[in-house]
Formats: C-alpha cells, structure tokens, sequence
C-alpha cells in the first residue's frame, strides 16, 4: 500500500506487526515439548523425573519401569486434561480467527482469514459482524459517523453503545476513498482496561498541514464486539491476536492456589525428610554391617570386578541413591494427579446442582476454576457487595420529592410496565412549572437506549409501547420508568435529539449537547441540551452526598427530609439538579470539554476537572426514590452464614442509611446488635477529624476488646454468644484510616481498626469505591493466620474485590457478566452461597482432605515393610514386592476407591450441612489437615506397616506353610505383605465410606477384584519379555496354604482394629450424647416429603421451601 | 493326628565336641568327602508321613547381589541362553570362557550335603528311604524349569559347550541318575533356586512315607544321621541343620497363628462385653427415637 502509511502503535509501543499467537498455548506440533517443560516446572514431576533418570543411570534395586510407568501415566492424564482444554480454546478461537473478513488493500476489497489481519489494515466491518481485532473507527455508512455497538460479549452490558468515528475521515466511506487515506496513528501500549485507550491519529492530507486528532475509547471498535444497526464500517486494526483487549482480558487471571495445597506441600516435606532419613539409616547400616567381611562378600555370594573396583565414597554415594529409589513410593506420585482429577471432576457437580439452578435466567451454577471447590469449605469472611447481590436489582420507581413535595403512586409496577393513567396521590404540590422541568429532567438525564420490542423475546409489551428501555444501570430505566407513570416519556435518541412526549401528548424534541458520563468516583452524571427555544440546560442526577455540595445551599433541606427518610426506609435515593448555562459558558465548557477529550496525557483528570468544574453552582429540584427488593432467603442465608461461624461484610457503594435498613432487613445487623459507627457523621468535618477518628477508635478498641471478658483461649469464635456489635463505616473515613496524613503520626489507625473489626459480627461499608473494596479484603485477608475471604458480587464494580479475595464469586446478576466472567465460582442467587459454602465448600473440604491424609497414609504402609526387609537382607535394597507391584500399586490398585470416594463422599447428608451451619465450623481453620490429624494417619499407616511386616515375618518362622511341606520363598514373603496391604488400605477406605452408591461399591469391590486377577494373570504366564520369571505362580501356590489364608485375614483384622474400635466407640458416644445437638436441627426438608409421606401437605411443603422451618 | 512335631538336629559341628567338628573347616572339593555320624533318639512315634528339611542360619539367600544372580531362560532350556547367559550372573556366567550351566550366584552355590537317616535297632542300622521328588512346586518342575531341547534326550549332548559351576564337583546333567530329575529339573535344584524370604531358613529335602497303616513312619526310638559334610558355613559363621517334622493341614507346627488368634480372640471378646454392657447400661435411652423410614 504506497499511499498509506500506517505506522501504528508509533511513539512509545514497539511495533506490533507480527500476528502474535493465538490465546490457545500449543499448536500440534509444539504441544509435546512445551507440554512436558511445563509439567517438569512442578516440583513433584521433576522429583519423579530425577528418580527416574538415578534408575537408568545407576544400577538400583528397581527398574526404571517402576517409577517411569507411574510418572508417564501421570503426565499422560495431565497432558490429555490440558491438551484438551486447550483444543476446546482452539476450537473457540478457529470460529473467530478462521472466519473471513474483508480487507482493503488498493481500492479492492480482499478476503483474508481474520488471525491474518495485520496491524494497519483497512477492514470492512457489516451489520451483525463482529470486529475481528482492535479497530480504530474511521468511516461508516451513516452521515454521522456513529455507529452502535452491542459489547455483550465482552462485559455483558445489551444496551448498544454509540462509537464515533475519526472526525475528518468519516467522508471516506467507500473503498475508494478509504484508500486515499494516508496517516500515522500513535496510541498506548496495550492494556487490558475495557474503557479506557489514549491514542492520536495524524492525517496527512494531500495539501493541507497534516493534522492530529485524538483518539478515545469511543473511537475505539472492540474485538469481540458487534456491530448494530449500521450498514458497514471501516476501521484501521490497531492491536490484533494476544493485543486485543478481549484477549487481555481472559489473560489477566490470577492463579489463585487453596490453603489445601500449602498443607500437602508442608507434608511433602515431612516424607522427604522420613525418605532422607531412612535412606541414610539404610546407607549406614549397611556399612556398619558390612564392616563384618564375612558378611560383605561371603563365599557364595562374590562381587563382581567391577563392584570391588569402585570408589568407596561413590559406592556409598550410590547406595544412598539406591535406597531412595527403593523408597521413593513413600512421596506419592499419582497424588497430584488425583487431586487434579477429583477436583476437575468435582467441578462438575456443582455445576450439575439442580437446586443452584435458577429458572428465571435458566442457568445453574458456573465453575472457572477447579482449584478452589475445598477452600470453600474454609470461608471465614465474606464480603459481599448489596445492590443486585444483597437485593435483586430489579429496581421500582416508588416515589419521589419535588421541592419538598412528595409524590407517590400507590400502584406497584408489575414486571417493569407502568399503567401511565394511574391516578397519583399528591401530598401537596409543587408548582406546575417545577414538576415539568422534574419530570423533564428524569427523562432527559440518562443514558437509556430505546430498543424495538420484536427483538426481545417473551417480553410482551404495552399495546401503545412497541419498545423496551436498555440501559447499564437498572436505576435509569427505573427513573423514565416512573416519570413515563407522571406523563413523561422518553420517545428515543434520532440525530443526537431526544424526543419526550409530554403530559399533553406533545413531542418535545432536546439536542443532546453532551453527556457527562457517570462514574463511581463523582457519583453522578450530567447531560446538557438544548431546549427547541434555544435554551441551554444541563441536568445533573447523582448521589445526594455528591449533588448537594453542588446546588445552593438553602434548597438543600427540604429535599434532605425526604432523601433521608427514604434511605432509611432501605430505598436508593438520586437527588436532581439542574442549571441554565448561557452561550458563552457553553462555548468555554464545550471548548474544555474537547480540549480533555483531545488530551493525550492524563486524559481522565483533565476530564474529571472539567466535570467538577462544569457541575458547579446548580439548583436542586427534588429526588427520587428507587426500591431494590431483596433477594429471596436473604436473612435465612445470612442467618446460616453467621450460625456457621462466617463473619459477613457488606462492603456497597450505596448510602449509609440504604445500606443500614437493608442490612436490618436481611438480619445482618439484629436489633440487639450495638452499632459502632465510624461515618461522616460521627467524625465530623473539618481540621478535627482526623482527632476525633482517633478518639473513636480508642473508645471502640476499649469497649471490644478491653472490657470485653477474656474469651477462654480456642474458642476463636465465642463472639456468637457474647453482645453483638456492629460495625459501619464510610469510604471517607476508611480512605482517613487507610492513608492517614502525615502529621498526625497516627500509622496505627489501621491496626486499632482491624482489632475492632475483627470483633464485630457484622460490618457494613458504605460508599466504598471499587478499588476501596479490594483494599478492606486485602486487608483482612492479610491479618494474622490470614483468614479465607470470600468475595461475592454483581458488578463491575465488585470485580476488583473479586479477584482480589481467596475465593471471588459473581452472580449472574444484571450489571452485566464482568463479575461472573472474573470470578472463580458464579451462581445465579445469594441464596446459592449457602448450599455453595455450607454443603459444597464442606464436602469438598472433608473429601480433598481426606484424600490427601489417605494418600500419605497408604504409601506409608506400602514402603514401611520395605525398609523394614533392608534389615533382614543385608541392606542389599532387595525389593520386597515384585516390580509389577511397585508399579501398578499407586497407579491401579489403590487409585480408583480414592477417587470416587473424593467425588462421591457425604459423610454427612447434604441436607444435613445445608440445614445445620453449625457443622461447617467443624472443619473450619483446615481442621483437617493439621498437624494432629497427619500425625494420627502417619502412626496408622507406620503401625499397619509394623503389622504387615512382623505378621509375615512370624509366619514364616514356620517350617512350612503348606501342607505337603514345600517351602515359600522371598517373592510369596513380599506377595503375602502386599496382598494384606492392598486390602487393608481399600477395605479401610470402606470403613471410612459413609455414603454409598454403587460406583464405590463397584470401584472398591472391583479394584480388589481386579488386584487378584491381575495376579493370577501376572503370575500364570512366563512372560517372554522379563528377565527374571520370579512371580510364575507365587501367587497361587501362595492361596493353596490355608495358613497363609489365615495369616492374611487375621492381618488385615488386626491392621483395621484400632479402626473399628474407634468407629464401634464414637457409635455408642454419639448414641449417648445425642439427646441433644446432632439430630435436632432437620430441616422439613423437601426430599423427605416428596419421597412420599403426604401429599395433601402441599403447603407446608412451600413453606419448608420458602422458609426452612426447624423442628424444635 | 493333626499334631505336628518337629525335631531338629543342628550338625554344624562348631562345639568341639560335636562328631561334625573336624568337618567344620571343610572346603569345597575334597575329596573324598567328610563324613560324620550323630545320633539321636526319637521321644515320640511320628505318626503321618515327615517331611525332612535342611535349615540354613546366617545365609543371605535374599541379599539383592544373590537373588537376581540368576537366568530364568537359561533355567527354562532356552538354547541361546544356555551358550550365553543373562549378565546378571556375573561373576559366575562364565569360567574359562564358557559359559556356565545354569550360572549364578544361586546355582553356584547349591546346598550339597547328602543327609542319610539310620534307624537303630539292637545295632542293626536300618536305612530310612528318603523319597527325593515331590518337594519342588510342580509348576516350577515342569513348567519353569526345563533342559535344554535338541537331538535327543543325552543331557551331555544337550549341555555340550557349557562348564559346570564352579563350585560344583559334577556337571548339572550329573546331578541324578534318573533322567526325569537330572539337569534343570533335579528337585533339590529347584528347590535351592527358590530364595529364601530371611537370613535363616530351611528347605524341603527329602519324604519319609508312611508304608502302612499299622506303624508309624518313625517310631520311637533311636536313629542315626549319616552326613556327606561338604558345606562350609563356618565361614560367614552359618549353622546347619536337619529337620525332621510331621505336617498337618494347616501345614507345620505354627505357633505364631494359634497365639495371634487367640490373643486377638480373646481382646476382641472382652473389648465386645465391655461394649455391650456399656451399650446395655446407656444406650437404650433412645431406641424410641429411631423412627422407622
């Protein structure tokens, strides 16, 4: 292309030219090499390997086949599990990247595979298409050069959103003329931020002074976006492939790893040390053995020339190695891949959960990642953001406030449609002219986009309204909602003119001048237009603690009355205002406002000044009030959350007092509960307040924690029956705590607040910003014995708090996916946090770490008879088990009934968990996988090690074990051990199986089954490929002894005895002390009525379901 | 007669007064062999059929060097074996660069005393027939072990090419006379090449059969046992012994079995009327509450 001559991404990005690879990893040829240097990254599979490569090497008791064929089928399963998560990206990204598109390239329109698209390209774009990469927006098909864009796909907003293309190229709509476009286009480095892009564009004309323009996201077309209502579009691609900020945004996941993890790392190295140690036990022995010559090298047993060649240090070197070999089963190799198995399988079932599935969006729960299903198990704090998660966000226009003047309808609106003839109740009235300019102003302030009726489905609309509202915030559509109640209704956007049918069915048409977007951090947003006489107004809607530092003082509080009964009556409250701007503070505020727009640097500051600036000096009309219902079972669920020992922490951008009645409402805060606050209005303004914020923290810290009784140690979380407080505090304050200024040396704020935080038993934030949110969950998430947080929330602004807590859930709210996008587990309801946490997180926990304990356990017992033969032959690292048992023993013998006992289990019922919170506090601060429990495995698994061994030793002091006096030999020595192993290690997860189906009847029943065959099969056939035929028939002959039946069964008695001794004890325990806790609280549980009792019970059965009632 | 009795006679002859004690030095080849005699007296009449073993003490039979030192193909008759054998027999695959047949450590060094038994009778002594077949595993006789194949049964043809262990004072296919126990196949052959499990162990060596139901296999009485002594445990310091022992169906005298059970028998029958009388005191306080389903 000689005429153009794009050199994007210019000043400060490197070229990004090449097509970077696409976001799946591997391409076939490079998946097995990259695949393995990933896998050998981890610790455990480097071991493996290096074990391996010492088997090769040296000569060792084992064959590499022992710990190689392990190793593989480790590496196999987790290459096939990745490889086909990554096929599944693959098959994703080829419907995107494989797709055509169209590119111009001189004057000709060429068909390329869109992943070819290269940065510079012209691309054609058409109605319904989605933008293949990054564009910048040059030319489209309308006058205007707008063009609407749906990103649904991407934060999951449906409203389409207006784009505006390169004001001086939008005349170059054909592709003739977009071909004699030449220009250079500087823009940022690549970053994920959906909203934000700084870029220039310097246009070359053919006479005229180059000139720069600059670029913002409005110019900027998405990948992953559609384009809508507009025939076609041209754009220049800035960022492709990996740049994309769709593909930005799927990298950004942090790798978040379970506390469960640490622990088996933490065990890791108790059994390396036990390897370490037995293997240099083994080495000295040896030697000191060996010491003796006629036991080094008796006659009959001679070495070899080269043996007796050898250094001694390295032969000593090399049995060290040797023993390690022999010993490394006591690490289990399959154990990783276990846990990655059970936990990906585990996933599953939440997302099969039928009772997490929601009718109303027909989605149940979703699962991103698989690495936290125990950890949810292990949740102390939840912090949870209110709108759309505490309540529905379904938001009702209920009444509002003109001038002092409240205004309320008695009609409730039913699913979103208004009766816009109601009658009104007045509770006295404003003046007329007042009223209008209200009501004009809630139909002119937003940002609602009208969208025809026939493209929503199952929406029937009002006969007069072949339309519904779309909108980013459920707030506005509620606003033209209710002022369309009033007589007002907002008719649509055409031409950059909003058109409002008034209360005389007259068509008002406005020219929207500008609009001053909301953002969390003003609270409030502005538009100005032009009225058809020519005046000009901006309208200003916002928080009230945002808007009334902005009109004249003496308005404020009439309206204040009524904003503030209304948040406490739990509503959400917007204050409105407006001001009469003349054309030449127009002109400076449209000249400033493109000034920022065109600013390169810090564009978002100069665009806040602006904004400041511009919403300055306005006169308050009045204020709305806005229901959010809340969400069903809310208290009970928040109920559960506490009984199970949870502290939750509502952290909302709301008012306080909204957020203070809602947090009544939904049993946070109890009547009996003491409030501490911490808010603007207890700390004052003014040069004081800092002081005064110290004098109310020290008063707090002394209430809570001084003259609090001293909580008997242990019992972390006695504040249950203790009085209750609660605590509340405001972003302001919080922000004066968290950055104290310098002066006042007060860098323990944070510290004093944290102790009284943790004392409370609820918390409400209020007025928190985004990044204020992720701040208070790093904060508590980083206090000593870092507690587990979990985060849950809707939106976009819960996003940060999400991603920055162990646990981050999203519900699939309507603020868009962004937060069910960025979180690890999303449900459609808050309600679904209780069987999530209380029955999932539990089982989840008690499976994972029962697995983790059985797996430890069982490779102990496995290679504790082993080292204990070293001290019955020489130390020679004669294996006791034939190699085919070394190999198949983790791998096929003991893997299955672990694994389905880690999916399947419930020791206690699901209804149980979900009904009885209490039991959650059971395994809460990985009561599991302490230090306690570990030693209790380890001592079970060394005494049935001890027991195997010495039983089968003593057995073998006997002349002969059949009855036509042959004799065993070593190989029936080590198959007696192993056979007593494997049915002591499976019939002692049996006995731990409380929850049976017949997958573990079949897995445990099977694998002892399948253990036998493989046996007699092992031992039946000479096998033309081994060296050594040292198994032909020992397994047999070894079943003909009916002592050796007796041994056996006897061994496996005494080896599960001390269990069933336990079991048979906490049995008649439980049966004495159970008058009381465990049985009372069952829920009328729905399951049990269905199954067939009764049926005229209909009633009571929704009731149960509704409210779950409890039997006292 | 389930009871089993056992007798044992250690005839490593360290005791100065032992009749074995000049053989204790004893070195492989000499030759004419060591003889001693000891003589015993049988306290008891040994009713069914005896089993008589050897017993080793201080043997590492399963030190790793020893147990692999063998080649079950060799052993199996595989003829490319026999010429050239497994390198896991080294230092004994070869002797004078031929190969050894069978090589290894195990084979090398087979238990090689010749046990006879005498019953005494007014100074008559009376041969004992000692049957030697029947004491290896019958899989291991006919299926994993077996002679080398080829023109013709002649086992000095078959092994033609091979040496003899070095220790050995008789080629493998000298072993016995009868042709269905000679060469791989000899019964105290397989016998020696099934490992030991521990340091001290014994092995089946020969039956005594009871001939008729109106005496016993043995009787009461004094015997005499005649040794061939050409096995040196004095060395790694080993004991020797001879075995004698009568089996019931639960094989030989077992006492580690009739203890455990007994003893886990009993702890489980006390712990179980503990539990019932706690169970009877307290746990029937709420059987109203289990609500049939």
């Amino acid at each position: 292309m000689p005429e153009q001559s794009c050199s994007p991404c210019g000043s400060a990005a490197s070229l990004a030219l090449s097509q970077c690879p696409l976001s799946p990893q591997y391409t076939l040829w490079n998946f097995l090499p990259k695949n393995l240097f990933e896998q050998f990254r981890r610790i455990a599979n480097f071991y493996f390997l290096i074990i391996f490569l010492v088997q090769v090497i040296v000569d060792t008791p084992t064959s590499p086949v022992t710990s190689g064929l392990p190793l593989f089928f480790v590496i196999t399963v987790t290459a096939i599990k990745q490889g086909y998560e990554d096929w599944l990206r693959h098959r994703a990204d080829n419907e995107v990247n494989k797709s055509n598109v169209f590119v111009v390239e001189n004057a000709k329109q060429v068909r390329k595979e869109s992943e070819k698209i290269k940065v510079g390209d012209i691309v054609e774009v058409k109605a319904d298409e989605t933008f293949p990469c990054d564009l910048i927006f040059l030319a489209s098909s309308s006058t205007d050069g707008t063009c609407y864009v749906t990103t649904a796909s991407l934060d999951g907003e449906s409203n389409f959103k207006t784009h505006y293309a390169v004001r001086d190229t939008t005349v170059l709509c054909t592709d003739e003329a977009i071909d004699t476009l030449t220009a250079t286009i500087e823009c940022e480095q690549p970053q994920p931020d959906l909203y934000k892009f700084v870029g220039r564009i310097i246009i070359y004309g053919s006479n005229q002074e180059p000139v720069a323009r600059s670029l913002g996201p409005e110019n900027l077309l998405l990948k992953g976006a559609t384009l809508k209502n507009t025939k076609k579009i041209y754009g220049v691609a800035v960022y492709t492939g990996m740049e994309t900020k769709m593909a930005l945004n799927y990298q950004g996941k942090s790798q978040k790893r379970s506390a469960v993890e640490k622990s088996i790392n933490a065990f890791l190295i108790v059994y390396l040390c036990i390897l370490l140690g037995k293997a240099t036990v083994c080495t000295t022995l040896k030697y000191v053995w060996q010491s003796n010559p006629f036991n080094d090298e008796p006659w009959y047993n001679e070495k070899t020339k080269k043996e007796r060649d050898t250094f001694k240090v390295l032969r000593m070197f090399t049995d060290f190695l040797s023993f390690m070999v022999l010993f490394n089963f006591i690490i289990p190799v399959s154990m990783y891949v276990t846990v990655e198995m059970q936990k990906f399988l585990g996933s599953f079932f939440i997302s099969w959960d039928k009772e997490m599935y929601d009718e109303e969006i027909q989605e149940g729960a979703l699962v991103n990642t698989s690495d936290l299903n125990e950890e949810l198990g292990q949740v102390e704090y939840v912090f949870t953001d209110k709108t759309g998660t505490l309540t529905e966000n379904s938001m009702e226009f209920i009444e509002c406030c003109i001038d002092g003047h409240k205004y309320k309808d008695c009609m409730a609106e039913v699913d979103g449609f208004s009766q816009p003839d109601g009658p009104l109740k007045y509770y006295g009235k404003a003046e007329k002219s007042r009223e209008e300019l209200f009501l004009r102003a809630l139909c002119l302030c937003h940002t609602v986009q009208i969208k025809e009726a026939d493209q929503v489905d199952g929406l029937v609309a009002h006969p007069e309204r072949k339309y519904t509202y779309i909108s980013s915030s459920p707030d506005e559509i509620a606003l033209v909602k209710g002022a369309e109640k009033y007589g007002f209704t907002f008719l649509g956007l055409e031409n950059n003119f909003m058109k409002i049918r008034n209360q005389k069915n007259e068509t008002e048409m406005y020219q929207l001048l500008h609009v001053l977007n909301f953002d969390p951090v003003r609270r409030r947003m502005s538009v100005i237009v032009r009225t058809s006489t020519g005046k000009l107004l901006l309208f200003c809607k916002g928080a009230d603690s945002s808007i009334f530092p902005r009109v004249q003082q003496e308005e404020i509080q009439q309206t204040k009355v009524h904003v503030d009964r209304n948040a406490m009556d739990g509503y959400r409250t917007l204050c409105v205002a407006f001001k009469e701007l003349t054309e030449k503070e127009y002109d400076r505020i449209d000249r400033q406002l493109n000034e920022a727009k065109m600013a390169l640097q810090d564009r978002e500051e100069k665009m806040a000044k602006v904004f400041d600036d511009t919403e300055a000096d306005m006169h308050l009309i009045g204020a709305t009030a806005v229901e959010d219902r809340l969400q069903e079972q809310l208290a009970e669920t928040i109920e559960a959350l506490h009984a199970a020992g949870m502290k939750v922490w509502v952290l909302t951008g709301d008012k306080m007092e909204t957020a203070k009645s809602t947090c009544y409402a939904c049993r946070l805060f109890q009547t009996s509960t003491e409030l501490l606050e911490l808010t603007a209005r207890t700390v004052g303004e003014g040069d004081r307040k800092e002081d005064r914020l110290h004098e109310l923290l020290l008063e707090y810290h002394k209430k809570l924690i001084q003259d609090l009784p001293k909580t008997r140690a242990g019992l972390k979380r006695s504040w249950t029956l203790s009085q209750e407080y609660g605590l509340i505090i405001d972003g302001s304050t919080l922000s004066l705590i968290l950055n104290p200024s310098q002066d006042c040396g007060s860098s323990n704020y944070k510290s004093i607040f944290l102790q009284i935080c943790l004392k409370c038993t609820a918390v409400l934030c209020c007025r928190m910003a985004p990044l204020q949110k992720a701040q208070i969950v790093r904060m508590v998430k980083n206090t000593k014995g870092s507690p587990i947080t979990l985060s849950i929330g809707d939106g976009a602004n819960d996003v940060s708090m999400i991603l920055e807590a162990h646990v981050g859930i999203g519900i699939k709210g309507k603020e868009g996916r962004q937060a069910s996008r960025n979180s690890d587990y999303a449900v459609p309801k808050f309600k679904h946090l209780r069987k999530l946490l209380l029955a999932h997180g539990h089982l989840y926990y008690v499976r994972i770490a029962h697995l983790v304990q059985y797996f430890f356990y069982k490779n102990l017992c496995f290679i504790l008879p082993q080292f204990l033969y070293q001290f019955f032959c020489g130390f020679s690292q004669q294996p006791l088990y034939d190699a085919a048992y070394l190999t198949m023993y983790n791998i096929c013998f003991t893997s299955l009934p672990i694994l389905a006992y880690s999916l399947l289990e419930q020791h206690i019922s699901i209804d149980t968990l979900t009904s009885d919170p209490q039991l959650y506090m059971k395994v809460s601060d990985n009561a599991m996988l302490q230090w306690r429990p570990f030693l209790y495995w380890t001592f079970l698994g060394a005494f049935e090690g001890l027991v195997f061994f010495f039983g089968v030793y003593f057995l073998f002091q006997n002349s002969s074990l059949e009855d036509n006096g042959k004799v065993f030999g070593n190989w029936t020595f080590g198959t007696i051990v192993f056979t007593v192993l494997v049915f002591t290690v499976t019939l002692k997860l049996a006995l731990d199986t409380r929850f049976w189906t017949w997958m573990n009847h079949f897995v445990i029943w099977g694998s002892l089954a399948f253990y036998v065959f493989f046996s007699f099969f092992w031992g039946g056939v000479i096998w033309p490929f081994l060296k050594q035929q040292r198994m032909y028939f020992v397994f047999a002959h070894m079943l003909t002894s009916v002592s050796t039946w007796l041994a056996i069964i006897l061994l496996i008695f005494i080896s599960l005895f001390p269990e069933i001794l336990l079991i048979v004890l906490k049995n008649i325990k439980e049966k004495n002390h159970q008058a009381g806790p465990f049985d009372l609280p069952v829920l009328v549980s729905y399951k049990r009525i269905e199954n067939g009792y009764v049926k005229a019970e209909d009633a009571v059965t929704n009731l149960a379901e509704r409210y779950p009632l409890r039997i006292p | 007669h389930s009871q089993s009795f056992t007798l044992t006679i250690d005839y490593t002859g360290t005791e100065p007064s032992s009749p074995c004690n000049k053989c204790l030095n004893v070195s492989w080849d000499s030759t004419p062999p060591c003889t001693c005699t000891i003589n015993f007296t049988l306290e008891h009449a040994f009713e069914s059929n005896v089993f008589m073993y050897y017993g080793l003490s201080n043997f590492y039979q399963n030190h790793r060097r020893y147990v692999k030192s063998r080649d079950d193909s060799q052993l199996n008759g595989d003829n490319s074996s026999l010429l050239n054998p497994s390198k896991e027999c080294e230092p004994y695959r070869t002797n004078e660069d031929k190969p050894i047949a069978p090589c290894g450590a195990i084979a090398n060094s087979m238990f090689n005393d010749t046990l006879e038994l005498y019953r005494i009778d007014n100074d008559t002594r009376t041969p004992i027939t000692l049957i030697k077949k029947g004491i290896a595993w019958w899989t291991d006789k006919n299926v994993k072990f077996r002679n080398p194949t080829g023109d013709g049964n002649n086992l000095t043809a078959l092994f033609q090419g091979t040496t003899k262990p070095v220790n050995w004072p008789k080629p493998v296919y000298m072993l016995d006379s009868e042709p269905d126990n000679n060469g791989f196949i000899n019964e105290d052959f397989i016998v020696w090449m099934r490992t030991a499990a521990l340091p001290t162990f014994r092995k089946l060596y020969r039956l005594i059969e009871r001939k008729n139901n109106f005496q016993p296999t043995l009787q009461a009485g004094k015997y005499s046992l005649d040794i061939a002594y050409n096995y040196p445990v004095h060395s790694f310091d080993g004991r020797k012994r001879m075995i004698l022992s009568t089996i019931s169906w639960m094989g030989g005298k077992n006492p580690f079995l009739g203890i455990a059970y007994i003893t886990v028998g009993s702890i489980c029958f006390f712990l179980g009327v503990v539990l019932l009388f706690i169970h009877h005191k307290y746990g029937n306080r709420n059987t109203s509450a289990d609500i049939p389903n």
